[in-house]
């Protein structure tokens, strides 16, 4: 029935079901509006199931041939999770009434999946810039003074990302005459080493490269409960499919993996707002898939794209039960909250499963993915990396994994009361949680059946159950240690300061008293020329007489001025006959 | 109901958290002792140190806490910081 149903629609380019669904939902309202928004990415995910991989549309433009829509493998499995985690977050946000992030949050999932069947750097350029105009609405809808600086912050970062990717585009476009998004690499010469860079620091931008990270702890926390939800699923997804399609085996994406999925942990162990620090933890997760690009086996890419499509999941869990927390009690912080287990219990259950996912338990959907990623750094011969990563995962756990449901819903009670969030919420977070599960159990059936590259991967053996238990079962222990005596630290209100605070502190700390002292300088030299030129005009006028004082200035009687001009003529006659 | 939610919960009963507290160190023993008695496929050298995993685990996570503590007397400020 569901085939002959998408043979009578048109076949549309993938990202168009839901760019529909947006549009649809600016003009209308209440059950047909969310009837409409649900019915989007089911649409959306139905066509992927009917299309064939290959290349359609292509059209010339400017002497290039564009390739707008490219469907294979890879491609295919993040259409899949990005029409997945739409439906998702449209039905946490279903009771909203607000438009504005409706249709934001629509378009931004049309434009990932635009981005990802990107044939073509001129279409990923496109679908790049949509991405961050999009998704910005997501982050002011909140409409605080906070939520404002922190998007504008956001947005200036994401342009610039674009323009670099822009810059790079055309000199490669123009360097190798091809538009097509293939396998960039960073080994070139001479101007398209520029080029492939550049492309290259636009990807990272977008992934939370260390020092440009911020955009993402910065903003996603200041975002409305549901738009965090939409936030977390595409932009550094898009930025992962980018890299593995772009930079697979590039060896320095190694290192920048490792120090994304350590440095974070630490930040996260010390943060105040659980939504930062779920913002945290999603570097350190985006780390290892960039470990797994950056490691280039097949092995280790499967392992990347399969993390990022249950990190899409389990981290959206995560968001949604903080999201409910803070929609249900207007309080985010650590240190305000605790105890809510007894008036939210299914959202703590909900919450405790995406934890035990990101964690990596065995059942629940990180194991299936992390332990990749891990197997083939240990396969190659990355031991410090492996090392390193096994010190994150005990890390993930540490902080995502216990500090976030502890500290929400248990801890010390914080006098809170309240409810379950509404029904719509619980039954996104649901969905979520089942899909968490299964995934974990079953991982032959659902992401590996999706996944890109040919590999024979089973994580379910007594070594990897035994030594995963142990390293998240001793995580705990240090935790229930450190906190019985006293020794972990306690959550306070607080800022920490981490790369951002060179733009938004020490940069304005001396650019704006320079801007001030010029402005002051332009006004002290604006004051002297007046007082100079009225003195001047004060100079040559005379006030008593009425008259200017100087010679010429003078009011001349006529009779002066035709005698004058009688010499003139005169004059004239004379030199004509000399 | 506004009773039943001011009662102490499960979670706030002492007995409660010492039996929660036991059954966990039980599982860790036990997690140990499986060690010496399963045979672990060993991938990389130091996977031969008995219970490797389960000492890395903690020992990384005391140390992980023990320098964000550091951390904050560095990078701490207050909460409005940035508003100024």
């Amino acid at each position: 029935m569901i085939s002959s149903l998408l043979e009578l629609l048109p076949q549309l380019p993938p990202f168009l079901p839901l760019l529909i669904g947006s549009l649809a939902a600016i003009f209308l309202r209440g059950h047909l509006r969310s009837v409409i928004m649900l019915l989007a990415p089911v649409w959306g995910a139905l066509q992927l199931a009917a299309i064939d991989p290959g290349v359609y549309w292509t059209f010339q433009l400017l002497g290039l041939e564009l390739e707008p829509v490219r469907v294979d493998k890879l491609s295919l499995m993040f259409g899949y999770l990005f029409h997945l985690a739409a439906f998702i977050a449209v039905v946490y946000a279903l009771h909203l009434k607000d438009t504005m992030q409706h249709v934001a949050g629509l378009s931004y999932a049309a434009s990932a999946v635009g981005a990802v069947f990107a044939g073509d750097l001129i279409t990923l350029f496109i679908f790049w810039e949509l991405l961050a105009l999009t998704s910005v609405f997501l982050i002011w809808a909140r409409r605080t003074d906070r939520a404002y600086g922190a998007g504008m912050r956001y947005i200036v970062m994401k342009v610039l990302s674009g323009v670099l990717l822009l810059t790079g585009a055309v000199i490669f476009i123009t360097q190798t005459g091809s538009v097509r998004f293939e396998e960039i690499g960073l080994e070139h010469d001479g101007i398209l080493k520029l080029g492939s860079w550049l492309i290259f620091i636009a990807f990272g931008i977008k992934c939370a490269f260390p020092f440009f990270h911020n955009w993402l702890t910065d903003a996603y926390p200041e975002s409305t409960p549901t738009g965090a939800i939409f936030l977390a699923s595409f932009t550094t997804k898009v930025a992962v499919y980018s890299l593995a399609r772009g930079f697979p085996g590039t060896e320095l994406l190694v290192w920048i993996g490792v120090t994304m999925a350590c440095f974070p942990i630490f930040y996260a162990v010390i943060e105040n707002d659980l939504r930062r620090v779920l913002a945290y933890s999603m570097i350190n997760q985006v780390g290892f898939m960039v470990v797994g690009v950056g490691i280039g086996t097949s092995l280790a890419l499967n392992g990347a794209v399969a993390h990022a499509f249950n990190d899409v999941i389990f981290k959206g869990l995560l968001m949604m039960s903080m999201g409910a927390v803070l929609h249900m009690t207007g309080r985010i912080n650590g240190s305000e909250l605790g105890g809510l287990y007894k008036s939210m219990p299914k959202t703590t259950i909900l919450c405790i499963v995406g934890a035990a996912s990101i964690s990596a338990f065995p059942l629940f959907s990180g194991f299936v993915s992390k332990s990749m990623i891990m197997s083939a750094a240990v396969a190659e011969g990355y031991d410090y990396v492996w090392l390193a990563l096994l010190f994150a995962a005990a890390g993930v756990f540490h902080h995502a994994g216990i500090k976030i449901p502890y500290f929400a819903f248990f801890a010390h009670d914080s006098g809170i009361r309240t409810t379950e969030p509404p029904k719509n919420m619980l039954a996104a977070m649901t969905i979520a949680a089942t899909l968490c599960i299964i995934i974990g159990t079953f991982p032959a059936q659902t992401v590996y059946a999706l996944l890109p590259w040919e590999v024979d991967y089973q994580p379910y053996d007594i070594t990897h159950v035994l030594t995963q238990l142990q390293l998240l079962f001793f995580s705990a222990l240090a935790f229930a240690w450190l906190n019985l005596r006293n020794m972990y630290p306690p959550e306070l209100p607080s800022t920490n300061l981490d790369t951002d605070w060179f733009y938004r502190k020490l940069t304005p700390g001396f650019v704006v008293p320079i801007y001030y002292s010029v402005m002051q300088m332009m006004n002290k030299l604006e004051r002297l020329a007046n007082i100079g030129i009225r003195r001047l005009i004060r100079m040559s006028y005379d006030d008593d007489k009425n008259q200017p004082k100087g010679y010429f200035a003078k009011l001349w009687p006529i009779e002066t001025m035709v005698l004058w001009v009688a010499f003139l003529l005169a004059g004239i006659l004379i030199l004509y006959y000399v | 109901m506004s009773d039943e939610h001011n009662k102490p919960g499960f979670f706030e009963k002492p007995e409660n958290i010492s039996m929660i507290l036991k059954v966990f160190y039980v599982i860790c023993v036990l997690l140990v002792v499986a060690d010496f008695i399963v045979h672990r496929h060993i991938y990389h050298d130091w996977e031969n140190i008995p219970a490797f995993y389960a000492i890395y685990g903690f020992v990384g996570c005391v140390i992980l806490v023990l320098i964000a503590k550091v951390m904050r007397k560095i990078l701490m400020r207050e909460e409005t910081y940035y508003d100024k």
